[in-house]
Formats: structure tokens, sequence, C-alpha cells
């Protein structure tokens, strides 16, 4: 290994965890603050700090430092009769596993070092790269391309399901070890749900599999590129790795683990300060690191339609519209962003689902994994290959037409997004207009007041 | 023929519409449409409270608490004005010079059935021309744990010098000596209207209003 490429995966590391961490933090807060917004409450904004005597609130942001703050200064509680060992373990492995994740996973295309601007007066007009082939090691300097992968692995979604399985055994031996019976039922609901779950996770991905041909995430993503998004692809596949990835993170709707009516707190009941957090940051991460996967194989990872490694290129079933050649350094850029704005829009998608929908019960969780789910999933993937044989022996019209459809789906995405940036913004700017109702001489004596508004509980 | 302790009644006819229970069709058993649907109301009212909030328009918690959106009151930063009518805090009231409108005449204190006030009354010095018309209160105090509330006091002043239309409600202090209200606290209180002054003008002998009476015909 180069001191060029340890110091590369330095910076992939710390723009991976980077994001993750502040993510996870700033989704303890959205979580919060999102549910207030939909039950119109105002949601948690007290928490302050003074500048020069100016108090700053940040829209309650600071509830997650005071969170932090107080984890750290809590009292380490550990139950008498507890199993020390498994005690303390249990939170290390439930957050290792977390983050053993997120180095297969790709957030953004290839790098050629040598096609990175040298000189300032290239930032803007800098060489582009071939869209096909990988760059090689270059000749002059022996930069090696870079994958912006931490750890570009060839057994990809294999190495991620291997690892992602490793959180059972953090709540199982958190609740194992507590010496409490709530923790211990919330560890053998945690175990028996993810088990259960995990194979309608592994079985949802098989036909997506078959079809990109490969098990590298980041070959996934540039097969994505080149045709259509893996959501147009495998739709059924895409709900169910939904539906498992949440279960998996034993988020509201499957929640049975830390069921706080029936459990307490499920298998982190004994757990206090640091301890607790660190469970309760996992689970954020975990959110973070199943939406970077969702990303990957259904939502097209760092690529947009139409735009691939050397520019724009707008064409339909092979009719070429239009094509502007960029410089590799915004095609990276631009791959990177979009990636993780992806990845954030999934996370709000998720923590919708989490404040719309009421808990399962125990018996209907496991009726719908095991007779629901999973016969879907392998459902899933008998029909997609039999349509897939049929479709590769079809003939030259088929793969014409699958071809346009492909650019198609790539307009309905490029729609989507224009549709919601539209939207949001017309409704941002509309005027809000609300119905005054004096009833009582209070109202009376309100109105005369000009309101009972007042500015500091805003935001 | 045993008799029933309670004999079945026969069932009454009733105006009741039956409800339609959910067939468990593909559609309600799939829980797909009805979560993207809900996720959907989720999202609506989402946005437009994230938007009033971030244009700071959210409805008012009192005037426009029908509508839809955030209408809580943020306690001490905000507060919900009390009718018009509610029993506050006490307060004395001042003539349209700033002179208390109180006469001491003890028809408030004793029309009191907590006896929670107490007026040490006081002539007005030699050559006032005030003196011997009428007197003042030396000292005025309520003692406002003592108080019920009821609002006779307000009911008893002949000059309308007591009221209860601060529409505050009695703050809680830490000791009870705080609570004992004395004549300058009572009188630097002001009313709902936000004067010291009364809406009722007082008519001074020899005015207009008054004809005949003065204050050196009084005796």
């Amino acid at each position: 290994m180069t001191t060029s490429q340890l110091v590369w995966t330095i910076v992939k590391i710390l723009v991976m965890v980077g994001f993750v961490l502040n993510w996870a933090g700033i989704l303890t807060w959205a979580d919060r603050r999102q549910s207030a917004m939909i039950q119109h409450r105002i949601g948690p904004n007290r928490a302050v700090i003074k500048v020069f005597g100016k108090e700053i609130r940040l829209f309650g942001l600071l509830h997650t430092a005071a969170d932090g703050i107080k984890f750290f200064t809590k009292e380490d509680f550990m139950p008498p009769r507890a199993d020390a060992l498994l005690f303390m373990l249990a939170p290390i492995i439930a957050m290792g596993a977390v983050f053993a994740l997120l180095c297969a996973i790709p957030f953004g295309d290839t790098i050629c070092p040598s096609r990175l601007p040298t000189h300032w007066s290239e930032f803007f007009a800098g060489p582009a790269v071939p869209r096909w082939g990988i760059c090689s090691a270059d000749a002059r300097s022996g930069a090696h391309p870079v994958d912006l992968t931490i750890a570009p692995l060839d057994v990809g979604i294999l190495y991620i399901f291997a690892i992602a399985g490793q959180g059972i055994i953090g709540a199982a031996i958190a609740g194992w070890s507590s010496d409490n019976k709530f923790s211990l039922m919330g560890a053998l609901r945690a175990a028996s749900q993810m088990v259960s779950y995990e194979v309608t996770l592994g079985m949802s991905l098989v036909g997506a599999l078959m079809i990109y041909g490969t098990v590298r995430l980041d070959e996934m993503v540039r097969w994505q590129s080149e045709h259509a998004w893996g959501i147009f692809v495998q739709p059924l596949a895409f709900f169910l790795f939904f539906t498992a990835s949440v279960a998996e993170n034993k988020r509201i709707p499957f929640d049975l683990p830390e069921a706080e009516s029936e459990l307490c707190s499920g298998y982190f009941t004994e757990y206090a300060g640091m301890k607790f957090g660190m469970f309760y940051f996992a689970e954020y991460a975990e959110i973070v690191t199943g939406s970077m996967l969702l990303v990957t194989i259904f939502l097209g990872g760092w690529a947009l339609p139409f735009l691939h490694r050397d520019g724009l290129t707008i064409s339909f079933g092979g009719h070429e519209v239009a094509h502007v050649l960029v410089s590799h350094m915004w095609m990276i850029l631009l791959g990177v962003v979009t990636f993780f704005a992806k990845v954030i829009v999934v996370c709000a998608v998720q923590t919708f689902v989490r404040w719309t929908l009421p808990r399962f019960r125990y018996d209907q969780l496991m009726k719908l994994g095991w007779k629901i789910l999973l016969p879907a999933s392998l459902a899933n993937v008998f029909v997609t290959g039999v349509l897939y044989l049929l479709l590769d022996t079809a003939g030259a019209g088929v793969a014409e037409g699958l071809k346009t459809a492909a650019d198609l789906s790539g307009v309905l995405v490029w729609g989507v997004i224009g549709y919601l940036i539209l939207s949001a913004t017309i409704g941002l700017l509309k005027p809000i207009v609300h119905k005054q109702t004096l009833l009582g001489s209070s109202a009376e004596q309100a109105r005369r007041r000009g309101g009972t508004k007042a500015e500091p509980m805003q935001a | 023929m045993a008799t029933l302790a309670f004999p079945k009644k026969s069932a009454k006819k009733t105006n009741a519409i039956p409800v339609e229970y959910t067939t468990r069709d593909f559609e309600v058993g799939s829980y797909l449409p009805e979560i993207i649907r809900g996720v959907g109301v989720s999202m609506t009212h989402f946005f437009e409270n994230t938007r009033e909030m971030l244009r700071g328009k959210r409805p008012d918690p009192v005037l426009e608490r029908f509508d839809d959106g955030i209408t809580t009151i943020s306690y001490p930063e905000q507060k919900r004005p009390y009718p018009e009518r509610f029993r506050g805090v006490h307060r004395l009231t001042t003539r349209q010079d700033g002179s208390m409108r109180c006469v001491a005449c003890l028809c408030c204190s004793t029309a009191c059935p907590a006896q929670c006030i107490f007026i040490d009354a006081g002539e007005y010095p030699p050559g006032d021309a005030r003196r011997g018309y009428e007197r003042f209160p030396v000292k005025f105090v309520i003692d406002e744990l003592r108080c019920i509330f009821c609002g006779y006091c307000v009911e008893a002043c002949p000059c309308d010098a007591i009221r209860m239309d601060t529409g505050m409600h009695p703050v809680p202090y830490d000791s009870r000596d705080q609570f004992i209200y004395d004549r300058d606290l009572l009188l630097s209180i002001k009313g709902g209207a936000g004067t010291f002054e009364t809406s009722n003008p007082r008519h001074e002998p020899g005015e207009p209003g008054f004809p005949g009476v003065t204050r050196e015909h009084s005796h």
C-alpha cells in the first residue's frame, strides 16, 4: 500500500463515518421534530446556548448535544447479578457491526487521480474521462484509480449480509446478560425477528443479483447507471427489501424487541448512560446504513439518469439527443453529493413511515415475515428468472424496446425530481391564510393585543 | 312460573346505522396502498406545519385555534388571555388626576367573607379641601392567600376603587409574606385595558353631572 492509497483510505473513512455519525445525530433530532410537525406539535426547542446574551436555539438541534452530554455524565449502572463481560460487550457489538457495514458501500464513482485538476485553471474546464472502462494505473506518477469505497471488496453484498447478521448478537447478549426478564424477552424477540427478516432481506436481492450479474456494489451502481434504476427493474424486491430493512432496524412498525408498553424498553432496559447511548446511536446509524444499501441497490447509488462518467448524454433507444462533456472532478463531486442526498431522502421517508404506522402484534409480525414476504420474494426470484430468460432470447426488437423503456424510466426519474422541487417551491411560497374565529371575550382581548404570539418560540 | 328479577326487555328500535367492517380483501391484506395513503397524510401535515413554522406564520393559538396547524401555547412566553370578566388579582384604581379613588369606607372589608382586607383609615390634613368630606386608607392590605376571589369587595365598593380586572392570576411566591399585597403594590397594577383608571369616570361634586352639591356644602 502506497502512501497515496493510505491517504485516500483515510479520507474515505472520514467522509463515510463522518457522514453516518453526523447524520445519525441529526436523525435523532429529525425524529423528534419531524414527528412534532406531523402531529401538530412544536417539538423540542428549549435547549439553548447563550452567546454574548443572544439565545441560540438552532431549531432544537442542541437537544442532540444535550443528549450526548447527558449520556456521558450519567451513572454507569450495571445490575448486580449481570454478566459483566457480556454486558459491556453488547453495545460494542451492536455499534461495531453497523460501522463495519460502511466499508463496503460505494459512495461515488472511481476517481482517476491523473485526471484530477493539477492547476487551479483546470478547476472549471478540466479533462473528462471516457464513459466506459475504469482508468488504469497512471504510467507517469504510478497513481492507481481510487474506488470511492473504503474497502472495494469483491464479495460486496455477501460481506454486508455477514456483518448485518452480527447485529443480532449484540441485541441477544444484551438481553441475556442483563438479568432482567423484560430484557430477555426483548432479546428473544429481537433475535427471532431479525433472523426471520434476514431471510427475506437476502432472498429479495437474489432477483436483483441475477439481473446485475455481480455481487460488487459499485458494479451494481454502474449497471443501473447504464440501464435503469433497480426500483424499475425489481419493483417488488424494492418494497420487500425496504420492509425487511425496517424490520432489521427494529423500528416501528416492527419495534417489538423494544415495545415500551410491554417490555419497558426491551433488551436495553438495564442499560444507562453511554451504554444506552451506544444502542440508541447504533439504531439511528443502522437507519443510515440501511438507507445507503437501499440507495445503492435500488435507487442508482451515486448515479443519476443520463449522467455518466464523461458527462451528460441524453439518448433514447440509441438515438443520441445531446452530449456534453463535463470535467472529471465535477462528475465525481456530483456523484458523491447525489449519493448522500438520496440517503437523506430515504432516511426521511423511513421516519415518515415510522410516525405513520402502529406497531404489529408479534404473531402478525411472524405471519407477515414468513407467510407473505418470504413467499413473495421467492416468487420474485422465479418470475425474474423466467422473464430474464425469455427476454434474453426474444431477439433484437425486444432488446431495443427495453433500452427505450430504460431511457424512459430515466425521464420519469427526472420528472419526479422536478415535480418534487417545483411543488416544494410553490408550496413554500404559497400565501398562508388563517381564518380568525372570535369566541368569547378572551379571544376579543387577544385580538386587541394583536394575538398571543411570542417570537422566540417560533423555532 | 317464576318471574325473573331482571326481565329481559324486547329490543327497541333504534336509528343506529350498522357499521360497515372492512373486508380483508387483497388491497387491505397487502397493507401497501393504505400505508402509502397514510404516509401521504403524514407528509401533508408535515409540510404544511413546516411551511408555517419556517415562515413564522403558524396559527394564533387563541384567534385561529380552529385552523389546522400548531396551536400550542408556550406558556411562560405566551399566555392565553383570560375572559374580560375573569376575577384576577385586585388593584386599586385612581382618578384622572392620579390620586386614589379609595375613600376608606370599609365597605369591602365588611363584605369580604374571607376577611382578608385590612384598612387603616386616615383623615386628610387640616386645610385640605377633602378633609371632612372623605377619608383615605393609610394602610390597605389584602392577604392574597386568604382571598377566595369571590369578587364581593368589587361589588361592595361604592367608588369603583377596587377592581379585579387585571387579567392576572395570583403569582406563586416563595414565602407567605410576599402574598400580603399592600396599598402601593395594589396601586401599581394596571387593569386589563392597560390604565390605572377605570372605564367609569368619577364625577366630582360640582361637575355638570353633579349639580347642587359641592365640597363646601357637604357639611
